[in-house]
């Protein structure tokens, strides 16, 4: 495979990007229009936000909670978020004692109806290599330090499985809406790796 | 295969980053034009989404590494449109020269030569006719295995024991869809592994769990 040029300089990713919708566009292979419509849609409609409002509904509906945990995949279809790595979602609860977090040694596989594409460190090598084998450590340099007490599950995403995390409702919010819960809750918490705050 | 891609347990790669507020989506546009440009080079070179995976697998180093994780979206593409024959290989670094300004010659195109193969049903959960194997906490083995092309058995776990804590929807088999020859539908079980089993006596307290399909998995005694 070819990813420096001739002359011996890398060619930026950029160029070689435009380089090859140039080449797919001018022979009708791909349509531009579905390009920017792919870019929009997981700019402006695909993220966190969406996980977050299954969240704030489970923390005020107990029959939601129960449903989302049994069957995360229609659970979360009936709030109207389904696609692309959403075929099959399981949601698992954060409590005061334990705690799941998620990963992917593999590649980068992530929820991306609930909670869009993945951040940066989610992607990044450290966290993939090391959230296997040192989660206490990962988190604490990442912020989150856990008791000694608390037990950790980490969730390998190596198949079409999806996972996220029902994070712990924080102590103090009892009196909040549902509408009032959403913005709290974190695309972190809901990969498990930080809790939501109170605000 | 043995793969850059297969991360997990490797050491070397430094501390984890914290996570930051409000990054976007994509920090550079060239990212989600990459991003976009793969999803549908996935349908235009008549792969999968297994096939695209082996193709990141198969990344050297650099192509896997320097440009981050749109960088080798695209390098993955790069190598799924030349593989079917859609792109002659160096097409997009002779087209990219030429943007700058350069006149270099482009490679003809090729006779596309897609892969003889087409997908049973949308997406990758499978009806299998057949009972699951393992049952729910029935303690199991991922088998020791180092197949020469696609696997989502990742290498820290073969040779491992655990126990099976969920039985997940039958799937199609990556290791042979990422290579056209066939579905091989089966279970997929989530399998939880004490991280003494996997890292020594020293290891942290905590357990993994991993989605592996069927014929990845024996009887552990």
């Amino acid at each position: 495979m070819t990813t420096t040029s001739g002359s011996g300089g890398r060619i930026p990713p950029a160029l070689r990007t435009e380089a090859l919708e140039q080449l797919l566009t001018e022979r009708g292979l791909i349509d531009p229009k579905a390009m920017n419509e792919i870019i929009t849609e997981y700019e402006t409609n695909v993220g966190p936000l969406n996980g977050a409002k299954v969240v704030a509904r489970a923390w005020t509906d107990p029959q939601s909670r129960q449903r989302l945990l049994e069957d995360g995949t229609a659970a979360i279809k009936e709030m109207g978020f389904s696609g692309r790595q959403g075929e099959h979602i399981v949601v698992v609860e954060n409590t005061a004692t334990t705690h799941n977090v998620v990963v992917c040694t593999l590649c980068s596989c992530y929820p991306w109806p609930v909670l869009g594409l993945p951040p940066s460190w989610y992607k990044d090598p450290a966290y993939r290599s090391r959230m296997v084998r040192e989660p206490r450590a990962v988190l604490a340099e990442m912020g989150l330090e856990l008791a000694g007490d608390v037990q950790i599950t980490v969730r390998d995403s190596t198949s079409e499985v999806r996972w996220m995390v029902l994070p712990e409702r924080p102590a103090g919010t009892e009196h909040l809406t549902e509408e009032e819960l959403v913005p709290l809750v974190t695309r972190d918490a809901m990969v498990g790796v930080a809790k939501v705050k109170a605000p | 295969m043995e793969s850059i891609a297969d991360m997990g347990g490797t050491r070397g790669w430094g501390p984890a980053h914290p996570p930051s507020g409000d990054e976007p989506v994509f920090e550079q546009g060239w990212q989600g034009r990459a991003f976009a440009l793969t999803l549908l080079s996935v349908w235009v070179s008549g792969q999968n989404i297994d096939a695209f995976r082996h193709a990141q697998e198969r990344l050297g180093r650099a192509a896997y590494l320097d440009d981050g994780y749109f960088g080798r979206w695209l390098n993955a593409s790069e190598l799924m449109l030349t593989d079917s024959a859609i792109l002659a290989p160096g097409a997009i670094d002779a087209r990219a020269r030429n943007l700058t300004g350069e006149d270099v010659e482009e490679p003809p195109i090729p006779a596309p030569a897609r892969p003889d193969y087409a997908p049973t049903a949308r997406g990758s959960l499978r009806i299998v006719d057949n009972a699951p194997a393992f049952s729910v906490g029935e303690r199991v083995r991922a088998k020791d295995i180092s197949p020469a092309g696609h696997t989502r058995l990742p290498g820290y776990l073969r040779g491992h024991a655990g126990v099976v804590e969920l039985i997940q929807p039958a799937a199609v088999l990556p290791d042979t869809n990422a290579h056209f020859q066939g579905e091989n539908p089966q279970y997929v079980y989530s399998v939880g592994f004490g991280s003494r089993e996997l890292w020594g006596a020293d290891a942290e307290p905590f357990s993994v769990t991993a989605e592996l399909f069927e014929s990845y998995l024996e009887k552990a005694s």
